[in-house]
């Protein structure tokens, strides 16, 4: 439904779109014993470890393969080699996801093929499992990376029912959920406590919210991730009851998921307000056989109540948004279902959702196109990343914190967006910030003939003059 | 870049680290590796020049995960901290339109924001690709009449260091001596004050701390023509070689900058610091002996006579807090021995100091201070740092921000010494901020919170045993 408008200037400001290896490091590090290895110079590696690390506040395991300026000319398979060799020596991960960048790319490697002389030269690493993905930085953005790093996954490592001779349901009470970028590790600690109310077992992929939740663990340093999902929960997907899968730009990996096993897959663009909601929880219902739980009907009616509290706030408020298409997509089928409209909307890159997307146009661009609609159109709220503080602060109106990265606050990783519960809260906020914002109806107006008092006394003494006298006054 | 003009850079005779057998700049291991590239360091080196626009021509990886990082800060605009990059497509590397993008981009910058000058940087995909980034910064510096300098520091020329050495070249090139500075304005309560002129390079301006220092030189009557490039303009740069002496502030990034200034222009330079009492002072008293001015000289004197028994007095509570301590000192070069120094100065015991990217000489001055078998720590990973602290009982991790969350995630205070620090430890009144950071690190009843197991372990652990 919505006009992409593509790119029109040269210079991208301030820069709304985070790379595509930094999307896939972030699927990688949802595993458990990883590290995600950047076939590239150090800094692709070092900004992209400093920028997780801001954002978690987390130390974050990501290695690289060092191209110099000699091997970025004559080849650098030799880089890779070594560095699967040291890293699988030293730090002794279940997996690397091995994963590509501009530089690379433009060089023109070929990880797969490098892959194999490695497992040919290194058999005694044959346990570490490696995944390679193309991810350059020159298309696409974190959330596609993100993607195609579970697609990678899923083809890496869950067999083929046939050939594995899994069966969709012979886990009843297993389900599988591929949970996209949009969702944070908080929404995925919700999404394992709902889905286990029905009696369910979830095995989620990539699993941020055992891996980058914030917890202190007893192990005082790792040089790998801790938690996340196992290598061996892949082989058990073809055995589940269902598979979720959350956010559009995972769509094509549920499909290859589904035709690799059979599993029924149940498509969701987002878990954000009532009716995303109650389609969740008629699946699961569904999916496990159980009525559902009086508490989840109780937290239903307190979004109800808490949309009705919020609507005269909301009700056709002004709102900016800047994002990656899934995110950006999610908020507009909120913002609508509250009555709010979307005037200025910034995705980073193009996606397929964005057609569908209930807005009238999305702009591919950057934080100063956002900043350009927003004024131009009257918004009230922004609603993007912390490099949208700038923005809001030049616009002169709230900024709501959504999407990576958000280092300028504590704890913005483990926010809970989804269910009745967090949508209920993202009302409030949104309302609570119109609020403070709030212009209380009517400006002042200075009758030229009913003057009152005080104003005339400043017209005729001045500001200094009335402040001198205002101690007579009292 | 020509490989000669980069092997050039790589000896930087000024250099102690090129006296020695070992080259300075080894070459990372892949699989192995931490630190920036050179396109990072050549970004951290110039971006504090606040007026000017910084468009990193390159795909989105390079800018994207690292514009609006830096705790460097501008008294006045803050272009700087509007990220601009290209953002090169797929299509704009195969179909070879790097260029033609650039030179617009350059277009757009200047239209919308009125630069002082552009600065443009490569990246690894458009030194790859081969774009002639110095001809169309010349270009577009006839066609808009704005300077357009071109930093040709793509990010697998090498390390960070290299970095700022190609920023720093890129300065004296094509930037210093561009504009003669105005005479120095004067100071209505001291007419007839003879002002000298002076540089600082190296100095970032990290959380602002050159604000310490700057009210010192103001007293002393030395006019910091430009820090290079912590709260810069773009004009001020312009003007380094009539400095009359040149500071290099604690890291040897842009010695080159130094010793060309020195060539060129004649202007003598010395290495300092503005961490620890004595290294303020000493770096005060290297300006007055270069300057050779016996006014100043007796200024500097009657400073320095003030300011340290002013610390001494307000120090005198955090000393007795702090006496003790231990603490295990991780960072590189200069600063390994200048924040000893500056422990040392607070009472507290510092029980080994990095020296990854220290020289001989930095080495010798570790001795110096904390003693023949001063422990030093070559190449320290997370895992050793962690195994250190514990078999010294260091009581406190000072380093840098990347070994942040090792230390908490080991419950272990941490003290951020490097540039993503959010507080100034420079000149006589950074030392109180240093004591008081400190002294909350350590004191903070946290820490056993945080080491207390759940009461009801401890209950199971008294049935079972």
């Amino acid at each position: 439904m919505a006009e992409i408008v593509g790119r029109s200037k040269p210079l991208a400001v301030s820069p709304l779109k985070t790379s595509q290896p930094l999307g896939a490091s972030l699927a990688v590090l949802g595993l458990n014993r990883a590290m995600p290895l950047l076939h590239g110079a150090q800094g692709c590696t070092a900004f992209a470890k400093v920028f997780l690390v801001r954002h978690f506040r987390e130390p974050i395991p990501l290695q690289s393969t060092a191209m110099d300026q000699v091997s970025s000319i004559m080849g650098a398979d030799d880089n890779l080699i070594e560095a699967m060799k040291t890293i699988a020596e030293k730090n002794r991960p279940a997996v690397i996801g091995l994963l590509t960048t501009g530089l690379s790319e433009a060089q023109g490697t070929d990880i797969h093929r490098v892959l194999k002389i490695f497992r040919a030269r290194y058999p005694e690493f044959q346990n570490v499992r490696i995944v390679p993905v193309n991810t350059p930085d020159f298309s696409g953005c974190l959330e596609s990376g993100f993607a195609a790093a579970v697609q990678a996954m899923i083809t890496e490592w869950v067999p083929m029912a046939d050939d594995a001779g899994t069966c969709p349901g012979r886990r009843p009470h297993q389900i599988n959920v591929l949970c996209g970028s949009l969702l944070t590790p908080g929404d995925l600690e919700a999404l394992r406590e709902l889905i286990e109310r029905f009696g369910l077992h979830p095995v989620l992929i990539p699993d941020l919210s055992d891996s980058l939740d914030g917890h202190l663990d007893a192990e005082d340093f790792s040089p790998v991730t801790i938690g996340g999902t196992p290598l061996s929960a892949f082989a058990t997907l073809g055995d589940a009851a269902a598979t979720l899968v959350i956010g559009p730009s995972l769509y094509p990996a549920a499909e290859v998921l589904e035709s690799r096993t059979g599993v029924p897959v149940h498509r969701f663009d987002h878990v954000l307000g009532l009716d995303a909601n109650d389609r969740m929880i008629m699946t699961l219902a569904g999916i496990s056989g159980r009525t559902v739980p009086a508490r989840l009907e109780r937290q239903r009616a307190q979004l109800q109540d808490a949309l009705l509290d919020t609507h005269f706030l909301l009700g056709q408020a002004r709102i900016a948004v800047g994002a990656d298409p899934d995110l950006l997509h999610a908020f507009s089928e909120l913002l609508a279902e509250t009555g709010a409209e979307i005037v200025a909307a910034v995705a980073s890159s193009r996606a397929p959702v964005l057609a569908r997307t209930p807005l009238s146009q999305v702009r591919i661009g950057d934080l100063e196109d956002l900043e350009d609609l927003a004024r131009a159109h009257g918004a009230e709220m922004v609603i993007s990343n912390s490099h949208a503080a700038e923005t809001a602060d030049r616009l002169g109106i709230p900024l709501l914190r959504a999407g990576i990265p958000q280092y300028d606050r504590i704890g913005g990783y483990q926010r809970t967006w989804i269910g009745y519960g967090g949508s209920r809260q993202l009302l409030f906020d949104m309302a609570n910030a119109l609020l403070e914002q709030a212009n209380h109806g009517v400006d002042p107006y200075h009758s030229i003939y009913s003057r009152k008092a005080d104003s005339r006394q400043e017209a005729s003494h001045g500001a200094a003059q009335a402040f001198a006298n205002s101690g007579r006054w009292h | 870049m020509k490989t000669s003009e980069l092997a050039a850079l790589l000896n930087e005779p000024a250099c102690t680290h090129n006296l020695k057998s070992k080259s300075g700049c080894a070459r990372p291991t892949p699989g192995a590796t931490a630190g920036g590239c050179t396109f990072d360091g050549a970004q951290i080196a110039l971006l504090p020049i606040a007026d000017v626009a910084h468009i990193v021509h390159g795909p989105s990886g390079c800018a994207g995960s690292s514009w609006d990082n830096r705790g460097t800060r501008s008294s006045g605009p803050t272009l700087f901290k509007i990220g601009m990059t290209t953002d090169l497509s797929e299509q704009d590397v195969i179909m070879g339109r790097g260029e033609k993008r650039l030179f617009h981009a350059v277009k757009q910058a200047i239209d919308r924001y009125s630069p002082a000058a552009v600065f443009v940087y490569s990246t690894c995909v458009t030194a790859l690709i081969g774009d002639d980034l110095e001809a169309v910064c010349k270009a577009a510096t006839e066609r808009w009449g704005v300077p357009v300098i071109p930093v040709d520091a793509a990010g697998f020329y090498g390390n960070k260091n290299l970095g700022n050495r190609l920023a720093g070249e890129a300065m004296v090139n094509y930037v210093v001596g561009g504009r003669e500075p105005g005479p120095a304005p004067v100071d209505p309560a001291r007419p007839g004050l003879r002002v000298h002129d002076i540089n600082l390079i190296g100095e970032y301006n990290i959380a602002g701390e050159l604000w310490h220092t700057l009210p010192l030189f103001d007293e002393l009557g030395l006019r910091v023509l430009c820090a290079l490039s912590g709260d810069a303009r773009f004009r001020e740069v312009q003007t380094m070689h009539r400095a009359e002496a040149t500071m290099v502030v604690c890291s040897r990034a842009m010695l080159n900058v130094a010793r060309k200034l020195h060539e060129q222009f004649g202007i003598p330079w010395f290495e300092g610091s503005f961490y620890g009492i004595g290294d303020v002072s000493s770096a005060l008293r290297d300006f007055a002996r270069l300057l050779g001015d016996a006014e100043l000289n007796a200024r500097t004197e009657a400073v320095i006579a003030h300011e340290e028994a002013r610390l001494a007095v307000e120090l005198t509570p955090w000393r007795e807090r702090l006496r003790g301590k231990r603490a295990l000192l991780y960072t590189g070069g200069v600063k390994s021995w200048s924040i000893v120094a500056a422990l040392q100065d607070l009472g507290i015991h510092v029980v080994a100091t990095g020296t990854k990217k220290s020289t001989e000489e930095d080495k010798e001055r570790i001795r110096a201070l904390m003693g023949e078998d001063a422990r030093m720590i070559e190449d320290g990973n997370a895992r050793q740092l962690l195994n250190m602290a514990r078999e010294y009982q260091a009581d406190i991790l000072i380093a840098g921000g990347r070994n942040q969350y090792t230390a908490l995630k080991a419950r272990l205070p941490f003290l951020d010494v490097n540039q993503e620090r959010e507080h100034g430890y420079a000149g006589y009144q950074g030392m109180l901020t240093l004591a008081r950071q400190l002294a909350r690190a350590l004191e903070n009843p946290v820490w056993g919170a945080v080491r207390r197991p759940a009461p009801w372990t401890m209950l199971q652990e008294a049935r079972h045993g």
